[in-house]
């Protein structure tokens, strides 16, 4: 076990590195730079000169990335070329929103998920079933903005019974007021439910088959019990497979749902350093995604490895 | 077929401000007279008392409260609530005097004399000529960068010097009739000497210092002992809200009380909407092509005269602006203070364009027009104004680039670009964008003598001469610089129900993002 900790760890690290590359040379392959973007509409190109000395972008861009690198390796990530910030003290303070809105809707997701999957998979093709998967089909037909745009029209602002963004909040103000959280969260879930609750189902259709579940079922379990202590933990390890890819694509469904609700999160400081071209704080965010990529599927992994010990650990 | 047209219940600032008429020869106006006319219910008393939060845009400001480092709208609105400057631009740029009590030139318009109001900084100190100083020579630090340095440049700091407490005196290296504007710069705040860091900024302004959260929110709290009377709120929380989706449905669904910046779009789905007012301020975005002089095809000026004449200023403002804004006539400042609106508005005439051509001898001419998405309405109106020169068998393609870096490309690269600019007094923009060696200068418009008239009406200091020779300044421009300027957007801003005092004004006049002057029901 450890050994194969060791070398997933290995693997992670050099993943993560291979993303931080590509990142920082898309980056740097985008027109204009720093300096150009804060001269603005007042280009002159003396002063776009100064800018770029004062910022260190007149070094070639490989040895700027080697000097990324090597304060890399130190725990260093750098300074934000727009505002001089260290870029740890610039992402503080937005990790707390999008940790929140990421936890809560994880947290409503996955009972959810399993309570429909295991419900619709006890009478496979019944009315029942089929109104689960048609509904989760539908939901996730809808693209996230327009979904977020109708729902705001709708709750926000005909019924006026939900706040339409989230407008000065913070992560604990977020915890602080559910209201807030309804709309960004609701659209977060109606994305992602689908493809979990599918899982869920197919798998509990497939152990409720099962010789196991059968014996278990001649010996007088039934029920619950037969449900949850026999057949779920085997119908278990592809939906938690699909739900460590949920998880990122939680990262991406969240930046469209920040900027729609104006919640203050990751997504608008990585606009922001997109469009400043402030490469330090889009590298920050790169290793940062990439580090919750690779730690949540090793994670969905391990967790597989527990629930059914029989399945070979995928490496 | 036209969109019908709002109705601008916003206040002009055509015919000066509210309470003060047009500034006469050599004298400034004094601060705007109280209780500016309410847009909605003019006649109601101002209420003490309340809370506003406002949505600005905020992604790519340098989230700090140095005035002195303020780029952006959300800087200038901040800047505004903390501190004061000397001077402040009415709606047509007309000067108005803010802590400077009075402002005086010498005969020459080198020498400048303030006396400063009765004025204390939130921590109870007075405003004095020291402070003006000291602010003065912050913003001019080499290799600062500082915004409004530029305008400021003329300042020879070594000659200038506090006479006492209350009087200042401005030395000039060269005459500049128009500096009371370049007092108004944008981020030309007075900050208490010394001052170096603003964590919790101390200025004069109508509201003190609260909390701030940099990418987060700035709380102010009004400042009782403000010189021009404390305000009615009792606190204006900035919320940064960068999408202008979330910005408009953050007011209709009553969040924030004012939201700045809105789009054509949401002013027309809201414009019957009872919860939110829109307020628009006519004349505050130029909208232009610029052609570069000093390359082909546009060193004629066959051509460029023809460019002029193909274009149908009408339909673009009706579709590129949703029609929100009026038509240009070539020239920059449509409604300010020293424009020349005596010069006729010229017309679209495809036979006199194609003629120009000919004449040219740029027949079949194709060139390619550079915009990108770096506002609302550019990249429309280069593609119905290359529609538009099809007409006359010019072939125009449009080249859409990328937006975050749009301003430095098309300043540097190709031969006609889309261009736009807010509102300056016209001597700001003739001294920025038009003058040989101005940094600014995109058009390429080089002319020794238009540099020497310039160099004169700068030393000039009777205004109404002064006038007269912009107006032939601008008559030349007219004739054959490189701008195509074909309207003027209105600048949109929503307020809430409940909400008064608000004014639609030009981007960082006097009037605009003014929160010391609204109240809540």
């Amino acid at each position: 076990m450890r050994r194969y900790l060791l070398r997933r760890g290995g693997i992670g690290l050099v993943q993560i590195l291979v993303v931080a590359t590509a990142v920082f040379w898309l980056a740097e392959a985008l027109p204009g730079d720093a300096a150009v973007v804060a001269a603005g509409d007042d280009p002159d190109p003396a002063r776009i000169a100064l800018i770029r000395e004062q910022l260190g972008l007149d070094e070639p861009a490989s040895q700027r990335y080697l000097s990324w690198l090597t304060g890399l390796a130190t725990g260093d990530l750098g300074s934000s070329l727009r505002t001089g910030q260290p870029v740890t003290e610039l992402l503080a303070p937005a990790l707390g929103p999008t940790v929140v809105l990421a936890v809560v809707t994880l947290a409503v997701l996955l009972p959810l998920a399993l309570t429909l999957g295991v419900t619709a998979a006890v009478r496979a093709d019944g009315w029942y079933d089929r109104a689960v998967s048609t509904t989760t089909v539908a939901l996730n037909a809808v693209p996230e903005f327009a979904l977020a745009v109708l729902l705001v029209a709708v709750f926000a602002l005909q019924l006026g019974v939900l706040p339409a963004t989230a407008v000065g909040a913070t992560g604990s103000s977020l915890l602080a007021e559910p209201s807030l959280l309804a709309l960004p969260v609701a659209v977060l879930l109606c994305r992602s439910l689908c493809a979990l609750t599918r899982l869920v189902r197919a798998g509990m259709v497939d152990a409720l088959d099962a010789e196991y579940v059968a014996y278990a079922r001649r010996h007088g379990v039934t029920g619950g019990r037969l449900l949850l202590r026999h057949a779920l933990p085997n119908a278990l390890p592809p939906a938690v497979q699909q739900l460590a890819r949920t998880a990122d694509w939680l990262i991406g469904g969240i930046i469209v749902v920040e900027a729609v609700f104006a919640v203050p999160g990751v997504s608008s400081v990585l606009v922001t350093a997109v469009s400043t071209r402030d490469i330090p704080v889009v590298q920050a965010l790169a290793v940062l995604f990439a580090v919750v990529t690779v730690a949540v599927n090793l994670l969905a992994d391990l967790v597989c490895h527990r629930l059914a010990p029989r399945s070979a650990v995928v490496t | 077929m036209p969109l019908p047209r709002l109705t601008r219940r916003a206040v002009l600032a055509r015919a000066g401000l509210a309470g003060a008429g047009l500034a006469g020869a050599a004298t400034l106006l004094g601060a705007c007279g109280r209780g500016a006319a309410d847009s909605a219910a003019s006649g109601d008393q101002p209420r003490r008392g309340g809370d506003l939060a406002v949505a600005f845009q905020t992604g790519g400001s340098q989230e700090t409260l140095d005035p002195h480092a303020a780029s952006l709208f959300v800087d200038g609105a901040r800047g505004k609530a903390l501190f004061d400057k000397l001077v402040d631009l009415a709606g047509d740029m007309t000067p108005v005097l803010r802590l400077a009590e009075t402002l005086e030139p010498d005969d020459e318009a080198r020498v400048w004399r303030a006396t400063l109001r009765e004025a204390t900084f939130h921590d109870g100190s007075p405003v004095t000529a020291d402070d003006v100083l000291y602010s003065f020579a912050r913003i001019l630090e080499p290799d600062s960068g500082r915004r409004a340095a530029a305008q400021l440049a003329p300042l020879d700091l070594d000659a200038s010097r506090a006479v006492d407490a209350r009087t200042v005196e401005l030395v000039l290296d060269r005459p500049v009739a128009e500096f009371a504007t370049a007092l108004a710069a944008f981020g030309a705040w007075i900050v208490p000497a010394g001052s170096e860091d603003f964590t919790a900024p101390v200025g004069s302004g109508p509201f003190r210092f609260g909390s701030f959260t940099p990418g987060g929110s700035l709380v102010v709290e009004r400042f009782d002992d403000y010189w021009e009377g404390a305000p009615h709120l009792d606190t204006v929380e900035f919320v940064p809200v960068n999408e202008e989706t979330a910005r408009i449905n953050a007011l209709v669904g009553g969040q924030v009380g004012y939201a700045h910046d809105l789009s054509v779009t949401s002013a027309r789905t809201y414009a019957d909407e009872s919860r939110v007012e829109i307020l628009a301020a006519p004349g505050s975005l130029m909208h232009a092509f610029a052609m570069k002089l000093d390359r082909p095809p546009f060193d004629d000026p066959h051509v460029r005269a023809a460019f002029r004449l193909l274009a149908d200023r009408t339909e673009l403002v009706d579709t590129a602006l949703a029609g929100m804004g009026e038509v240009g006539n070539d020239l920059f400042g449509k409604g300010l203070r020293f424009y020349a609106d005596h010069l006729p508005q010229r017309e679209r005439d495809l036979d006199q364009a194609r003629d120009l051509l000919d004449r040219a001898g740029a027949d079949g001419l194709s060139v390619t027009l550079h915009t990108a998405e770096a506002g609302g309405g550019l990249v429309d109106a280069a593609a119905l104004f290359a529609e538009q020169a099809a007409q006359a068998g010019v072939d125009v393609r449009v080249e859409v680039g990328d937006a975050d870096t749009f301003w430095a490309d098309s300043f540097a690269d190709g031969a006609i670009s889309s261009y736009r600019s807010g509102v300056m007094p016209i001597a700001t923009h003739i001294g920025n964008r038009l003058l040989s060696d101005a940094s600014q200068n995109i058009t390429r418009w080089q002319d020794e003598q238009f540099d020497d008239r310039y160099a004169e009406m700068q030393r000039t200091v009777d205004d109404d001469a002064r006038g007269e020779m912009l107006g032939e300044m601008q008559q030349q421009l007219h004739e054959s610089c490189g701008l195509l300027v074909w309207g003027f957007a209105d600048w949109l801003v929503g307020t809430a129900d409940g909400v008064h005092g608000v004014q639609g004004a030009p981007p960082n006049t006097l009037e605009w993002a003014r929160f010391d002057r609204v109240w809540r029901d």
